[in-house]
């Protein structure tokens, strides 16, 4: 997705975490650590506005860091699906 | 069979539901039904009616006519009755409806042109492979297709399908019958009803239109026979009874060529019939009624609800090994024990598998009988009730047999014993809201009739002894019982994973008998209570104390002579482990106190422990109370749960007992006021009437200045429940100066045990303004709230405002306020408790599967990640520090205090 699709960059609001598209050689160290499938991640929308700033397509994993109330931060990774 | 292949775990691949075919029916079936009736004069059923002896057996020592087998082992067949006329499922109405709205009814076609039926068939393709639900797409397929009006196929034109709740469906506004529907759905091709989310294999959509009616088994709807010998029929027979007659009549109407209107209100009979024989409380049509009037129960209403086959008696079950009954205090138990009444002792039991280095006693367990009688010194002892042998037979055990039993036991049987002191068992208490409304609690087998338990327990449980009942689970597994004395043990469950603190702690009198133990009471010289050696041996009894002595000290008593004494405050450090080091600000503490002043001796608020050994402070609500107690916390986080039980049991007991030789007890007088403080609090009623007159005067002439945003209307209430608020707290400070500790409810009130300063303000002094959903009382009659008052009277008598207190008793006008700022509260809880009950259940269900999995991460049962990092931090709630991690201050504290003692030991 290109600026000028973009009427409204979401990830530049102060409530939505930072989200950014996993690299592809990171994607398989990550399921080990877990001893996982990709199946096995929790799921974002491709039509999710924050994915579709970052661009990223089906398949691919999203992380996303955000301030945790307990952890101070915290990362988190979801799949992106298509959407319905 | 072979047993490693039946022992093995196996894993549903798929399910499909799916429709039977007419041709399936008829095959499932035993019999045809004809005949309405059941039974003969002579009671026997008849051939080929609703309770053919070839649809099964429901009497006992009869054998079935189909399968030859006795009551338990027939499963019931199925048979079938072939209807005169086809009729619509209710279950299909909707899917029917969609199938009508979608395809063509000249060429059954869906009304979708190549190019798009393809870009279907790709999304279609795409959903299955993914393993989605293709009934999300259906809905899609229904909707785009049902706005079509020419069929792309064969040009017809579709006209639009309208439902008459439930069943009648309509073309342009003509009805069509079910036979045209029927028809219709024949014609939707097979390749087609993937798009529609059917499965041609198992479901085509003319099945949902009925043309033969399968007839359970009447082991599925058993008749019963009452005491005066008359049968009474299940409510599925009497639909059933009603579907047949209809069906002969309608029949015999149509042959015998009958006028189209009386075959069609037939029809329409046999319709309503099947459809509440499916379910009786379909919407738009009346529900089926029994003789007297109650509503029939139909197959849905069998399945459905919270009463229905599955959340009743397949998610949830009544279960053998447990006990119920009325609970009831006991103070010399620890909170690890139950007391269980010797009758219900007798009837569980725990199963205990006889091996060779048990045999023995296994005999003599046995030999004792079902019921033996208690040697002396005893109340109880256990017997046995069953012996099951290792062939799978089960011995009853009596006085009789016991002998032959014992001598013809053999290893490998279980013997199942009475219960016993020290089992462990689950105890429970509903509603069980969270995981501390059940846990395990070792037995303690006493006379009486009632479980017993001790006071800690109450607030886990959320119980008191108004004659609440609880549950009793014995655990029939060696497995069973170490994971729940491991988890589920109440010393276990002392800190709550809610807040990271104790839940579990001193209540009322514990902590009453603490605070006066412990207290200096004003006296700087003091060291709490000064008890003599012969009361502080009986409290050490209590306890069961065994160790260093306190220190005791000699002084004259009033007639001159020497006694020995002790100090509350030493006899309260034999409860403390010796490295407890603490020092906060007590609960009894008046708000606003300074530091400074709160250690002072006299005022003594300040609680010091250094060592172990209670310097300075009592000892209250702040110190060993759930939920606060800040000793119960310090020594659970730092010398685990048995210390911290162990702890809990003494401190009771030691409050217990010397509130016991002290003597306490509150009534009446202790809310008296003086004559003149009671004047103080009428002057300052009045003065509060006089101010709100004046308020509502100058509200009236309008020189009352609103607030900003206010209208005048709320500015002068708003004033007015200021002025009353005030009236009530200027009557609680009356009432507090003239009260002090020495006053019992004062007292509890101040070291929190029960009761607040608010509580007994409004005992003594004065109950204050009522209020109704946040306002003063404003409902009753019209333009006034009761009859009494003048109409429009906005003065502060008329709107609620109570200036009695309830020692001196309410005017009946503030009894009738009183009452509704009452009723106001209880209905608030009832609508509270049904709101978050099915909030919870809700929620629950949405939770169950989750787990915390080894690796910290949370997880379902089908595996996926739900959180990478439980808590995000990793963090045993229960196990922290209200919440945080790591306790900064304790770890500083600790440290400082060590490099002190370092360096001392070092000089």
């Amino acid at each position: 997705m290109t600026d000028e699709d973009l009427r409204f960059n979401v990830l530049n609001h102060e409530i939505v975490p930072l989200h950014e598209i996993l690299p592809e050689d990171e994607v398989a160290p990550l399921l080990e650590t877990y001893d996982i499938v990709k199946e096995q991640l929790p799921k974002i929308k491709s039509s999710d506005p924050a994915v579709k700033v970052v661009g990223a397509k089906p398949g691919q994993v999203v992380r996303i860091t955000r301030a945790s109330p307990t952890a101070g931060r915290f990362t988190a990774y979801r799949l992106v699906v298509e959407a319905i | 069979m072979n047993p490693t292949l039946t022992n093995q775990p196996k894993k549903i691949g798929y399910m499909e539901f799916g429709l039977l075919s007419p041709k399936e029916v008829r095959g499932l079936s035993a019999t045809k039904i004809i005949t309405a009736d059941t039974y003969d004069d002579d009671g026997f059923p008849i051939e080929m009616g609703l309770m053919d002896p070839r649809l099964g057996v429901i009497e006992p020592g009869l054998r079935c006519k189909t399968c030859g087998q006795k009551v338990g082992d027939c499963p019931g067949h199925f048979g079938h009755i072939d209807l005169a006329m086809p009729v619509i499922h209710v279950g299909c109405a909707r899917t029917v409806r969609d199938i009508l709205r979608s395809s063509c009814r000249g060429c059954g076609k869906v009304l979708f042109s190549e190019r798009i039926r393809e870009e279907y068939d790709r999304i279609l393709a795409s959903y299955l492979n993914e393993g989605k639900d293709a009934s999300v797409l259906a809905k899609k397929v229904a909707k785009d297709a049902s706005n079509v009006t020419v069929c792309p196929h064969c040009g017809r034109e579709h006209g639009a399908i309208d439902v008459d709740k439930p069943t009648t469906f309509r073309e342009n506004g003509h009805k069509m019958t079910p036979s045209e529907v029927r028809e219709w759905l024949e014609k939707v091709p097979d390749e087609d009803l993937p798009l529609l989310g059917l499965n041609p294999a198992v479901c085509r959509p003319e099945w949902m239109v009925l043309t033969v009616l399968p007839v359970p088994p009447v082991t599925m709807r058993p008749s019963i026979t009452l005491e005066s010998g008359e049968r009474s029929e299940d409510d599925l027979t009497h639909k059933l009874v009603d579907v047949i007659r209809i069906n002969q009549r309608l029949q015999e109407n149509r042959d015998a060529g009958a006028p189209q209107l009386i075959v069609e209100d037939l029809w329409e009979l046999l319709q309503y019939h099947i459809t509440t024989y499916f379910d009786n409380q379909t919407a738009g049509i009346p529900p089926a009624r029994h003789r007297s009037g109650r509503p029939l129960k139909t197959i849905s209403q069998r399945l459905k609800g919270k009463e229905g086959r599955f959340r009743s008696n397949l998610s949830g079950k009544r279960v053998n090994f447990s006990a119920r009954t009325v609970i009831s205090p006991d103070p010399n138990l620890s909170i690890n024990e139950v007391g269980c009444p010797i009758q219900c002792a007798r009837e569980l039991t725990v199963p205990v598998r006889v091996t060779p280095a048990n045999f023995a006693h296994c005999q003599e367990l046995i030999l004792r009988g079902n019921d033996p009688e208690a040697p002396a010194g005893k109340l109880y002892i256990p017997g046995v009730n069953y012996v099951r042998r290792a062939d799978g037979r089960r011995v009853k055990v009596t006085d009789k047999n016991c002998e032959e039993v014992a001598k013809r036991l053999d290893v490998g049987s279980t013997v199942e014993r009475q219960l016993n002191d020290g089992d462990v068992v689950l105890f429970n208490r509903q509603p069980t809201l969270h995981r501390m409304s059940m846990m395990a609690h070792t037995v303690r087998v006493m006379p009486g009739k009632t479980f017993r338990f001790n006071l800690p327990c109450c607030p886990p449980y959320n119980a008191d002894f108004d004659g609440d009942e609880m549950n009793m689970h014995i655990l029939q597994g060696e497995e069973a019982r170490s994971e729940a004395e491991i988890l589920m043990k109440v010393q276990e469950n002392i800190r709550s994973p809610r807040f990271g603190g104790p839940i579990i702690g001193a209540i009322h009198d514990h902590i009453s008998g603490n605070f006066l133990l412990t207290w200096n009471f004003f006296n700087a010289d003091a060291k709490g209570a000064k008890l003599p050696i012969e009361d502080a041996t009986q409290v050490l009894a209590r306890v069961g104390f065994r160790g260093q002595a306190p220190p005791v000290f000699s002084e004259k008593d009033e007639r001159g002579e020497v006694r020995k004494y002790v100090w509350g405050k030493d006899l309260f450090s034999t409860l403390l482990p010796d490295d407890l080091n603490l020092q906060f600000r007590a609960a009894a503490c008046p708000p606003g106190m300074s530091e400074e002043e709160a250690r002072k001796p006299e005022n003594d608020y300040w609680v010091v422990i250094e060592d172990g050994q209670l310097v300075a402070g009592g000892i209250d609500e702040k110190s060993i109370a759930s939920f606060k107690g800040v000793i119960l916390d310090a020594i659970s986080r730092k010398h685990g749960n048995a210390r911290a039980r162990e702890f809990l049991d003494k401190v009771t007991k030691i409050g217990n007992g010397f509130l016991t030789l002290r003597g306490f007890s509150t009534s009446i007088d202790d809310e008296d006021i003086p004559d003149s403080a009671r004047e103080e609090i009428d002057e300052k009623a009045a003065e509060t009437r006089r101010r709100v007159d004046a308020l509502v005067a100058s509200y009236a002439d309008g020189t009352l200045q609103a607030l900003p945003g206010r209208t005048m209307e709320e500015t002068l209430e708003m004033e007015i429940m200021r002025e009353t608020g005030q009236a009530r707290d200027g009557a609680g400070e009356v009432v507090a100066s003239q009260v002090g500790m020495t006053n019992s409810a004062v007292l509890m009130a101040r070291c929190g045990a029960r009761g607040s300063m608010l509580n007994l303000s409004q005992m003594a002094g004065m109950v204050g303004q009522q209020a109704v959903r946040g306002e003063r009382i404003k409902r009753g009659y019209k333009n006034r709230t009761l009859p009494h008052f003048r109409w429009g009277d906005l003065g502060a008598n008329a709107k609620g405002f109570v200036a009695s207190s309830y020692k001196v008793g309410l005017t009946p006008t503030e009894y009738f306020f009183h009452s509704m700022g009452g009723r106001e509260g209880l209905v608030d809880t009832a609508v509270r408790t049904s709101r978050s009950g099915y909030m919870q259940r809700r929620l629950i269900n949405a939770l169950e599967d989750l787990k915390v999995a080894a690796d910290g991460s949370v997880r379902n049962t089908a595996g996926t990640l739900i959180q990478f990092q439980y808590g995000e931090d990793g963090i045993d709630p229960t196990r922290s520090a209200g919440g945080e991690g790591i306790d900064y201050d304790f770890v500083f504290t600790e440290v400082e205090r060590r490099s002190k003692k370092g360096k001392k030991g070092g000089a």
